[in-house]
């Protein structure tokens, strides 16, 4: 998979760490890839909208990627809890439904932005760069070797 | 079943598959089919409700179904045959999950429900109103299949009529 240059937290040059959730064991790891190729760290993962709500309390990740059609809970109604608890949460829907609606659904519940799937990684990389803001940075050393991009 | 329902499907398949194998691929036979599904290989469902109801079975030979899961997972050879299954629903979820945005954006609202691994060598037999088109995707690694039974939900059916 294509390196791209590590985005770190600009506070502490620490890892972005990031909750991932999906009900596909699959997509998880596929995104947990994609995530270390941003240089980026796994702190959770969970597999529908409740777990995923209790993950985020404990790992407190700089951002979460969330699936929208789960079983039990699905994404953006745990978006929304997620967002009520911790206002500055930092949501990205990723879902292979991306229809206006439910895009238009889940920004008004709190998420960031939408990814739709097949997810490439160049799309992920700049929507999650875009999302984190000032918070995050590409890493000055790998940047100046020249890595992607 | 309309043509406007399945063309959808057809051009989501067709994308989702060129993108995970990195190759085009090419639309073989669509027939029509009244009886009960017969598995071919390593299959996932999809339920879908609302304004249209049904189900969509997609289906790979097991060779086409290894080869996709490791060019998905960016490798040579999955790690394990277990994860097989699960990239075929994920493939599933994604195709219909594109061809469900782009009729959403044409007017039609429904829920689609998480992909299951199909496992039984028989699915349910078809009804009348909900009779099946089965269209193969020919790829270098081996034949996909996607059986597509639907039909218009009758309140909306009324609604246009």
């Amino acid at each position: 998979m294509e390196q791209f240059a590590p985005l770190v937290r600009s506070k502490d040059q620490r890892p972005i760490r990031y909750l991932v959730v999906d009900d596909s064991i699959f997509a998880r790891k596929n995104l947990a890839k994609m995530i270390e190729s941003f240089g980026g760290q796994v702190a959770g993962e969970a597999g529908d909208g409740c777990t995923a709500i209790a993950e985020y309390s404990r790992t407190q990740p700089d951002i979460v990627l969330m699936d929208i059609t789960m079983p039990q809970m699905e994404g953006i109604e745990a978006a929304e809890r997620i967002v009520r608890q911790s206002p500055d949460a930092r949501i990205v829907m990723v879902s292979s439904v991306g229809y206006q609606e439910n895009i238009i659904a889940a920004l008004q519940k709190g998420a960031r932005h939408f990814v739709q799937k097949p997810v490439k990684p160049e799309v992920l990389y700049e929507v999650v760069k875009y999302v984190l803001g000032d918070s995050a940075t590409a890493s000055q050393a790998e940047a100046a070797a020249g890595v992607t991009p | 079943m309309k043509m406007e329902l399945i063309q959808p499907f057809i051009n989501a398949a067709d994308a989702v598959l060129a993108q995970a194998l990195q190759e085009p691929t090419t639309i073989g036979a669509v027939s029509m089919e009244e009886e009960a599904y017969r598995r071919k290989g390593i299959a996932a469902m999809v339920l879908v409700n609302g304004d249209i109801e049904g189900r969509v079975i997609f289906d790979l030979e097991p060779k086409a179904a290894r080869v996709i899961t490791s060019k998905l997972m960016g490798t040579d050879n999955p790690d394990s045959d277990e994860f097989v299954p699960e990239a075929i629903c994920e493939l599933a979820n994604q195709v219909i999950g594109n061809a469900v945005t782009v009729l959403n954006d044409q007017g039609f609202n429904f829920k689609v429900h998480p992909p299951e691994v199909h496992t039984a060598p028989r699915g349910i037999g078809n009804s009348e109103d909900t009779e099946a088109v089965v269209m193969c995707f020919e790829t270098a690694t081996g034949a996909v299949f996607m059986n597509i039974a639907m039909r218009y939900n009758r309140r909306r059916k009324n609604d246009g009529d």
